[in-house]
């Protein structure tokens, strides 16, 4: 247990150096110089060597990279071209946001997703199997930004039920967190079903419908809790997918959170804070991940650790 | 033919398969179909105020910001969207299988050392890091499509090559190296063909993956530039007319998602006939 617990760390680890190689080389090989863009247009080229020589652009790639990886165990994400401040305190300022908004979004995508998808296996073949299923296809073909504008449209605009973007109160987060957490859900129930269609085969489900128990007891009792697992290991594989949404949702409803902060460096083409929210979301996959494998075991007995 | 003629004979599949052959239609025949140039402004296409026109007899789908018929903008765009889609999807699906397949027929250590690249690929968030690469390299058409395929083959490449693997366990492909068959021989003539089904599921659902990110990047003014019309940079352009003119983003809006819609109905039906483990689910 112990071993295993040390490898996926040490694997985690490993790939979180990757992930860092690769941005820092996307950061090396940009085809604007950083030095120019914070010097600014009317700098002397006396100006750019210093600058360059400041950052350490003079270097060599691998002392380059040494440098970036000892500043990025540091906390040291690198400084923004344009805003004048650390990308680290940036993030810092906005990962409360995006994180209870991803809180809220991933509760609604369970609770939508699993319910739907245990639903959908009882009516297996049935209309509202085959509805729920369309359903969720609509859901995963709808893009982020067309149902939030959608959204913010209708209840905001024309009814007025809610504010039309913002953060503070809890009522702004109704319609970020259902847009996301619907759209999402779409996997979800996808996933619940098979793995529910699959449990309902097993004998043991077989044997307890034998004894004569209510089927309402079998699905509550015995089938949903074997038929969660996936679940749980979706939801690593779904932090990576609704980092990259937050992008888009944030934008649209003028959420504070690091994707709105990557979305106004896009417009200014800032890539250090670009580069700062891909490697906390890279990190934040990872744990989502390794979090996953880890709860595996208690969440299902019957998986043996290698 | 016999698979094509139960697909047809599944319902959302066939009205999938008529609305991807729709928008087929008007991206090849735009230039007959669309009623007006798509780039040219009107004079009578804004109202006084400079606002846009509502969808009239004249402009089917109304006006846009710059006083452009947006029904032919439409027709012009689904070129844009499934170009993209295709290009980026079939250079994924090349990529993927490839990488898949010589992986898992290679396996043991070097086998194992390829997949980690897709290990680490999926520690990145695809649609972030589609918008660093867009937002490095000067998004053209080709880039785009190029940035898109990059974040998109790892899947592929993960299912290729699990199934890689367990063919090449099986009795006839150690049949075949007895007899003296090369590598080359063997993984074209006799494991690739067991991959077929698998790789044209991929190729049809990949294709609504592609769209919806081509969709996005060009909304965020990341993906293809205006003027050259695409779905998502229609919506991007037009997005401050929203309360004024809904029918600007959600016309296009209803478009990505018919279309991503259709090839991902399409796809499952596909992955149910051609897979017989996910018969019945």
């Amino acid at each position: 247990m112990v071993i295993y617990i040390a490898r996926r760390i040490a694997q985690s680890l490993l790939i979180l150096l990757g992930v860092s190689f690769i941005t820092f080389l996307l950061l090396y090989i940009l085809p604007a110089d950083p030095a120019a863009q914070i010097a600014g247009r009317s700098a002397t080229p006396e100006t750019l060597s210093n600058i360059r020589a400041q950052l350490g652009l003079d270097q060599p790639l691998l002392i380059q990279y040494w440098n970036y990886i000892t500043n990025l165990l540091q906390g040291d994400f690198g400084r923004s071209y344009l805003q004048k401040t650390d990308v680290s305190s940036l993030i810092a300022s906005r990962i409360g946001p995006s994180l209870s908004l991803m809180f809220f979004a991933i509760l609604v995508e369970l609770i939508i997703g699993i319910s739907a998808g245990v639903f959908s296996a009882i009516k297996r073949g049935k209309f509202a199997d085959n509805a729920l299923m369309i359903s969720s296809f609509v859901a995963v073909s709808a893009p982020q930004f067309i149902v939030s504008i959608l959204v913010l449209y209708i209840f905001a605009v024309k009814l007025g039920w809610f504010p039309i973007g913002g953060y503070g109160t809890p009522i702004h987060y109704v319609l970020p967190a259902l847009t996301l957490g619907i759209l999402g859900s779409g996997w979800y129930s996808r996933v619940m079903r098979s793995s529910m269609l699959d449990v309902m085969r097993q004998d043991y489900i077989r044997t307890a419908r034998a004894k004569g128990a209510p089927l309402s007891r079998i699905i509550r009792v015995h089938a949903i809790k074997n038929a969660i697992l996936p679940i749980v290991a979706m939801i690593g594989i779904d932090i990576g997918v609704f980092m990259g949404g937050i992008v888009v949702v944030e934008s649209v409803f003028g959420w504070p959170g690091i994707g709105q902060l990557a979305w106004q460096a896009i417009q200014r083409v800032d890539i250090p804070i670009i580069m700062g929210v891909t490697l906390v979301s890279a990190i934040a996959i990872v744990l989502g991940n390794l979090l996953a494998d880890l709860l595996a075991p208690f969440i299902d007995p019957r998986i043996k650790i290698k | 033919m016999t698979t094509f003629k139960r697909i047809v004979a599944r319902k959302v599949a066939l009205i999938s398969m008529i609305v991807i052959f729709i928008i087929f239609a008007a991206a090849i025949f735009a230039p007959w179909l669309a009623p007006f140039s798509p780039n040219e402004q009107f004079k009578d296409g804004l109202t006084l105020q400079g606002a846009p026109i509502a969808p009239n007899s004249t402009y089917l789908f109304g006006t846009d910001l710059l006083g452009r018929d947006l029904f032919s903008r439409l027709i012009y765009g689904a070129r844009t969207s499934l170009i993209v889609g295709i290009l980026a999807n079939g250079v994924a699906v090349i990529l993927g299988t490839v990488v898949g397949l010589t992986a898992g027929y290679i396996r043991g250590r070097i086998g194992a050392a390829i997949m980690r690249i897709t290990d680490l690929m999926m520690a990145f968030p695809a649609l972030l890091l589609a918008i660093t690469l867009a937002a490095i390299f000067s998004p053209s058409l080709l880039i785009v499509a190029l940035v898109i395929a990059m974040v998109n083959w790892v899947q592929i490449a993960r299912v290729i090559y699990t199934q890689t693997i367990s063919i090449s366990e099986r009795e006839f492909v150690e049949a075949s190296r007895s007899l003296g068959a090369s590598n080359r021989r063997i993984l074209i003539k006799h494991i690739f063909p067991h991959l077929v089904p698998t790789v044209l599921v991929w190729a049809t659902l990949g294709i609504a993956t592609t769209v919806l990110l081509e969709a996005t990047l060009s909304f965020l003014g990341i993906g293809v530039r205006p003027p050259t019309p695409s779905w998502g940079n229609i919506i991007f352009e037009n997005q401050t007319y929203f309360a004024s003119a809904p029918w600007l983003v959600f016309i296009p809006g209803l478009a990505i998602i018919l279309l991503a819609l259709s090839f991902n109905l399409l796809g499952d039906a596909l992955r149910d006939e051609l897979d017989p483990t996910q018969k019945g689910r």
